[in-house]
């Protein structure tokens, strides 16, 4: 079967690949456009690893096809990071040593920028649960949850100075 | 050692930087198994039986063959028919017959998802359409997946010359049970006999899978000249590069093996099963080739840990002294002989002090996939039988199960269950941190329960290189052998830092490839900060010792003269009061004129490794409409020797705990009647969420280790003992019956309610 | 004398016999005690077991120092996760 050609917006930047049938956009990211910062860690969208943002909602780009995705806008973790500086979320994750292996990470935060953009002062139980599609075995959550409630804060602060 | 645990003050161990290798990792650019890539790489791709138990009556890859694209087609006959031989190259001495066995099943196929092919191909799509095109023809057998019917006498036998080892007389015909263990100490019957009060019960787990996020994956590159390059995941690269030589029968000279990024690994990623078939792919293709594992390949052909049958009887005097003990612990070993009943039996007891016990154990094998270690390997299965009928003993007695557990723990001197006599231990301090906490005296709400439970680890040291090399700007980078599973580069530097007297964003901790470092034992057993931290220290003391050597020289007087304080040399001779002190970076920058670069590498064999005990509280509360449990407080407890850097110290406590919540709670490998495994996705297979967990506290105990330069033990193994235990103990304590099997599902804990109510 | 005591592992070469009085400075010198007793048991010693001297468990260590007074404990090698 052929590939189709697919012209989309990855971090603000025109990208195309080939899309071959069956590929998703997880793949394409990683194969095609060598942005491997979203992980695989099962394929079937329970663990939250891939989360990437498409038109500014939150999917697990291991359930999009990769041809969905022509003319919309993709946000993934590299480009989180603005101007060589970390964002808030980043550096509390840092600060808090919310990751221990670190492969769950990049999913984790783009959910969490999910969270908090769609919601600044969220609950501990409003986190978790928002929270609850990305798995993390190493940490037990404990420091992430406080990584995302101090962000959250500090992200508020800046907004009200 | 002493004089260094006397120096008064630390400025970097025991805080709390941001680690090393962070904005890797919270930027996506840390590269990990299947993030790299070679160029011209083909897929491949493993081809797994759809049966539990069959003969491989013969393979035809001819149309396979066929299909555009594909370059390379192997089966077991690719790789050399090896004699039976015990290996010692990693850590858990394992066969290596069976080890290519389970890589790459030979005659017969030995359980759902054991590998019988594998093919490299151009594409994803090609190599699919290869194994599709693959006719492997089965004799199918009959089955057994658990550990009591693998035992029976007409069991299906899975290795026809399997003998049980450790019995009196040896075995006249093979078996299912691969070894007996046994361990007695005085007259358990004759205590039993004369003991007040005695407890005794069934005990059951099911198997459960490591659950690290990663799935394996390798990159594995077969030159022309011989010359072997693997990029994989792993626990330790020298264990890869040793089990890739011994399976494919080269020479480990041949092989570079290069560790990525890990995403996890709890004792999963300690053997190998991608890279010898990708390294066998590679030389028959001529490319490299890649292999990625899904999300239900982990599951059903990498190493969960055992399911178990446990019975456990005790007896104890009215003022609660335990007399005596007996402990029967049957252990699923999968596919080949290796389950970790031995350390489960040698753990069991070893927080009390009994004068009369027997231990056995069993080890059986089934057709399910080879368990692997996962994390203090077979002492939460033992600690949740053991614990559990501990607590249903303090019930008995009207004991505080703390006051219990005092009352017969082991302190320095006492002779442990397993054999030596503990020194340096902080078990009652741990005990009492639970005690006195806030926690325990807290109230509890209605449906809920309160549970304690302890547990315990050797921790183990070994070997270990380390390389200090100082930056002409002063700076100093330290390459270790040791993956970073859980943030070790941050106390590798730690370390290094505080001994060199720098700041600890002066020096970078590097992991280094096969060929780039001297030889170290792989990140596990909870041995890195113990061991490998130890040959950082003295490999930076290597350096000290050359600074103030050159530095002597320098001012011309003698080597004691000159002492190393906060990161510069000092003048102690008085005759020379004009001699300024000397940085690290000033003395780094003449290097050149003083005898050239300043390195220095130390490699050893660490002994003395402490062992560690938790103790840990659980409260829950159950939903009596569903059965569902809700985990709503957890305290956890743990002597870590000292904490270099107590931010990941707490980590690895809760991420232990919240893997044994899951446990107890949820996790469970279930089967059919084909044998063929129901749930190999996170979906089904339900590992515990940040909704399912709330915040979970930590107590850090601090009895230094007089063999670590700083005093630290192991602490990534021991927080997963308790927890099975601390769970199901919580919940006998709310829904007033104890549930002796896991896992604590609503549905079982549902039925446990109905029954209570009839 | 060190006092030596072995783990049941061992016992199929000492038919159940577990402790000695041994005369040893090392750990290489008990091996090789206990192999010119139970031709075969030190190998088997080096290869499968570990030596905990007073406490301090010392794995594939010849140099060892084992005291005139010394608890010695085989145990099993141990691994972890």
């Amino acid at each position: 079967m052929s590939k189709t050609h697919v012209t989309t917006t990855v971090n603000g930047d025109t990208a195309e690949f080939l899309a071959s049938p069956g590929m998703t956009l997880l793949d394409a990211l990683r194969d095609e456009l060598g942005l491997t910062g979203a992980k695989e860690g099962c394929g079937s969208g329970d663990c939250g690893a891939c989360s990437v943002m498409l038109d500014g909602r939150l999917v697990c780009s291991c359930l999009v096809l990769a041809p969905e995705v022509e003319g919309r806008r993709v946000e993934t973790i590299e480009g989180m990071a603005q101007g060589g500086q970390l964002h808030p979320l980043q550096q509390k994750f840092l600060e808090h040593a919310a990751l221990q292996c670190g492969f769950c990470t990049p999913g984790l935060l783009v959910a969490s920028k999910a969270l908090l953009d769609a919601n600044p002062d969220p609950t501990e139980t409003e986190a978790r649960y928002w929270l609850a599609g990305n798995l993390c075995r190493c940490t037990g959550y404990d420091k992430i949850i406080r990584a995302v409630m101090d962000a959250a804060a500090e992200l508020r602060q800046e907004r009200t100075a | 050692m002493s004089e260094t645990l006397d120096k008064p003050a630390l400025n970097i161990v025991g805080t709390r930087p941001i680690r090393p290798d962070g904005a890797d990792k919270v930027t996506g650019r840390a590269a990990y198994g299947a993030d790299h890539s070679m160029p011209g790489q083909l897929v491949g791709k493993i081809l797994r039986s759809p049966h539990a138990h069959a003969r491989i009556v013969s393979i035809d890859t001819s149309k396979a063959r066929a299909v555009p694209g594909v370059k390379a087609i192997i089966t077991a006959s690719d790789f050399p028919d090896l004699a039976s031989e015990v290996l010692e190259g990693g850590e858990q001495a394992s066969n290596l017959r069976d080890l290519s066995l389970n890589v790459m099943a030979r005659d017969k196929a030995l359980y759902h998802g054991h590998a019988v092919a594998a093919v490299a191909a151009a594409s994803s799509e090609a190599a699919d359409e290869a194994l599709a095109r693959i006719k492997v023809t089965y004799e199918v057998l009959p089955h057994v997946l658990d550990v009591e019917p693998a035992m029976a006498a007409d069991a299906p036998l899975l290795h026809a010359h399997l003998f049980t080892e450790g019995l009196e007389a040896k075995a006249t015909a093979p078996s299912n049970i691969a070894k007996r263990h046994r361990n007695v100490r005085g007259d358990p019957e004759g205590a039993f006999a004369a003991a007040e009060v005695t407890v005794e019960g069934r005990y059951t787990t099911q198997a459960v899978h490591q659950g690290y996020i990663e799935p394996h994956a390798t990159v594995a590159a077969w030159a022309e000249d011989g010359r072997c390059e693997v990029w994989s995941s792993s626990q330790g690269q020298f264990m890869v590069r040793t089990y890739c030589a011994r399976i494919l029968g080269i020479e480990i000279s041949d092989i570079r093996v290069t560790p990525a990024e890990i995403g996890g690994g709890f004792g999963g990623k300690t053997t190998v099963y991608l890279e010898p078939v990708a390294l066998a792919l590679s030389r028959a293709s001529g490319h490299p080739v890649k292999i990625v594992m899904s999300r239900e390949d982990v599951f059903r052909a990498t190493g969960p840990t055992s399911g178990s049958v446990m019975h456990v009887k005790l007896g104890a005097s009215a003022d609660g002294t335990i007399t005596s003990a007996h402990v029967d612990l049957k252990f699923q070993a999968g596919a080949f002989p290796g389950s970790p009943v031995g350390a489960a039996c040698m753990t069991a007891l070893a927080c009390y002090d009994i004068a009369n016990f027997s231990i056995v154990g069993w080890d059986v094998v089934t057709n399910t996939p080879k368990v692997a270690a996962y994390r203090a390997p077979g002492a939460p299965i033992a600690a949740f039988a053991v614990e559990s009928a501990m607590d249903e003993l303090a019930r008995k007695l009207g004991m505080d199960p703390i006051a219990l557990r005092e009352k017969n723990a082991v302190r320095n001197g006492t002779k442990a269950a397993y054999g030596p006599t503990f020194q340096n231990i902080g078990y009652l301090e741990t005990l009492a941190a639970i005690r006195d906490s806030e926690h325990y005296k807290s109230p509890l709400g209605p449906n809920q329960g309160r549970g304690v439970a302890v547990g315990f680890w050797f921790n183990v040291g070994g070997e270990s290189t380390a390389a200090v090399n100082i930056g002409e700007d002063g700076s100093a980078v330290v390459v270790t052998g040791n993956p970073d599973i859980g943030g070790s580069r941050a106390s590798m530097a730690m370390m290094a830092a505080e001994t060199l007297g720098v700041p600890v964003d002066r020096v970078r901790p590097i992991i280094g490839d096969t060929a780039s470092i001297g030889y170290s034992m792989l990140t596990g057993g909870s041995r890195t900060t113990f061991a490998t931290g130890m040959a950082v220290v003295q490999a930076a003391e290597k350096v000290i010792l050359d600074l103030r050597q050159r530095t002597a020289k320098l001012w011309d007087v003698s080597l004691d003269h000159v002492v190393w304080r906060m990161g510069q040399a000092e003048c102690t001779d008085p005759a020379k009061p004009d001699k300024k002190p000397m940085t690290l970076a000033a003395l780094a920058a003449q290097s050149a004129r003083t005898g050239g670069p300043i390195s220095a590498q130390v490699s050893l064999n660490a002994q003395g490794a402490g062992p560690g005990f938790g103790v840990h509280l659980c409260d829950l509360e159950v939903d009596p409409e569903t059965g569902h449990v809700t985990v709503v407080r957890y305290t956890a407890a743990q002597d870590v020797g000292k904490a270099i850097h107590p931010a990941y110290v707490e980590g690895q406590i809760q991420g232990g705990v919240a893997q044994g919540v899951g446990w107890a709670l949820n996790e469970a490998y279930i089967f059919d009647r084909q044998g063929l495994m129901e749930n190999p996705g996170f979906l089904d297979y339900r590992m515990p969420v940040a909704s399912d967990l709330p915040m979970l506290d930590t107590i850090m105990v601090e009895v230094p280790n007089p063999a670590h330069p700083f005093g630290a033990k192991g602490v990534g193994e021991v927080p997963i003992v308790p927890p099975l235990a601390a769970v199901a103990n919580a919940l006998r304590g709310a829904i007033g019956v104890r549930i002796p099997h896991l896992p604590l599902s609503p549905p079982v804990v549902l039925e446990a309610l109905d029954s209570k109510a009839e | 004398m060190a006092r030596v005591t072995l783990g049941s592992e061992c016992w199929p070469f000492t038919n159940g016999q577990s402790d000695f009085d041994i005369e040893a400075a090392t750990v290489r010198d008990v091996i090789a005690a206990l192999d010119a007793r139970f031709p075969g048991l030190g190998a088997f010693a080096d290869k499968r077991m570990a030596f905990a001297i007073d406490g301090v468990i010392h794995q594939d260590a010849w140099f060892s120092a084992v005291g005139p007074d010394s608890e010695v404990y085989l145990i099993p090698k141990i691994g972890g996760g």
